[in-house]
């Protein structure tokens, strides 16, 4: 609207008398990739409700398996709750560090990021065998098939992020702080804060509301 | 960074903030964290509480859970109303139409469903 606006005024004053506002060109190249990131992540959340809706419409029906409140361990899922926040906080260290061009403290952060994370999903892999080795696998009822690929959905997720996270303190380490490492840095640490967003959801919605039923 | 330095004649990249320093950063992360620690704590609290009328559970919960949404997308994703973040806000809000269209319309449709459908156990006696 903005470009449309201004040609129109070109052409009303083609000699720059002085009317026109010089459009101040393309944004630059930071604010577009991490427009088209944030557009990616929406699109992500999308994805991610159609699971919630899955989920919400198969709770109940378990089959004469387990409900949820028989299989939900609430004390797992608050240390999994505070080691992904604490990560968050840790990542937005970390992107302050790379903004400040401070290495040691952008590897600190992330370190501590990529622990937690993997201190996150190891508690979900052995919640998942446990739930398995007692026949409460996916292809138990639905109720399980939602819950599974809900919460799996996001464990791969941050399985992806935690690789995401390694590279980039690889780039780091071998290419510096240059531009385009920066940007990678600003999506990464966008989408690392939006599976936390997710996470609110599915503990939320799984595990404290099923844990009530 | 020659490229923050127009940054006011500009949209505002998602994630990125208005020029702070580095001090006044980290404190917008450490309230967010505060925050958010405290609506956790509150939803862990009240889904195993006594203490508080039963059914106001769920909807206490769905409420805490979407102030914590919006304390992670101000102080994590710096999502703010400023007049250079309005195409960020614009897609969010474009996002959120779709989830609660996606949501919001699967539960009503398939509640209907459920209700309008006996199951098929007693169906089966109807009709024999």
């Amino acid at each position: 609207m903005a470009m449309t606006a201004t040609v129109g005024h070109a052409h009303a004053d083609p000699h720059h008398i002085g009317l026109v506002v010089e459009h101040p060109g393309p944004a630059p190249k930071r604010t577009v990739t991490a427009y088209g990131f944030w557009v990616f992540l929406l699109s992500d959340i999308v994805m991610f409700s159609c699971f919630f809706a899955a989920y919400a419409v198969l709770v109940s029906q378990t089959a004469d398996g387990p409900k949820g409140s028989e299989i939900f361990e609430q004390r797992n899922v608050a240390i999994e709750t505070v080691c992904l926040l604490l990560s968050s906080f840790t990542c937005g260290m970390a992107s302050i560090a790379a903004d400040v061009r401070n290495r040691f403290w952008f590897y600190l952060g992330m370190a501590v990021t990529c622990v937690l994370g993997v201190i996150f999903l190891v508690i979900e892999f052995r919640e998942f065998a446990d739930l398995v080795s007692r026949g409460y696998g996916p292809s138990r009822s639905a109720f399980l098939t939602a819950f599974f690929s809900l919460v799996g959905c996001h464990g791969l997720h941050v399985s992806a992020g935690v690789l995401w996270l390694l590279t980039m303190m690889a780039q780091v380490f071998a290419k510096g702080f240059r531009a385009d490492v920066l940007r990678r840095m600003m999506c990464f640490a966008l989408f690392w804060h939006a599976l936390d967003i997710i996470w609110v959801g599915v503990f939320s919605v799984v595990y404290l509301l099923g844990s009530g039923v | 960074m020659s490229d923050q330095t127009h940054m006011h004649e500009h949209d505002i990249a998602p994630g990125d903030e208005e020029q702070h320093s580095v001090g006044e950063r980290i404190i917008g992360y450490v309230v967010g964290l505060g925050l958010a620690l405290l609506l956790t704590a509150t939803s862990f609290f009240i889904a195993g509480t006594d203490l508080v009328w039963q059914p106001s559970i769920p909807v206490a919960l769905i409420v805490l859970a979407i102030a914590q949404m919006g304390v992670h997308l101000v102080f994590f994703l710096h999502i703010t109303t400023g007049p250079d973040n309005t195409n960020n806000v614009l897609a969010l809000a474009f996002g959120l139409l779709v989830v609660f269209l996606v949501v919001g319309g699967t539960v009503w449709i398939m509640s209907h469903l459920n209700q309008n459908m006996p199951p098929m156990d007693q169906f089966i006696q109807m009709h024999s």
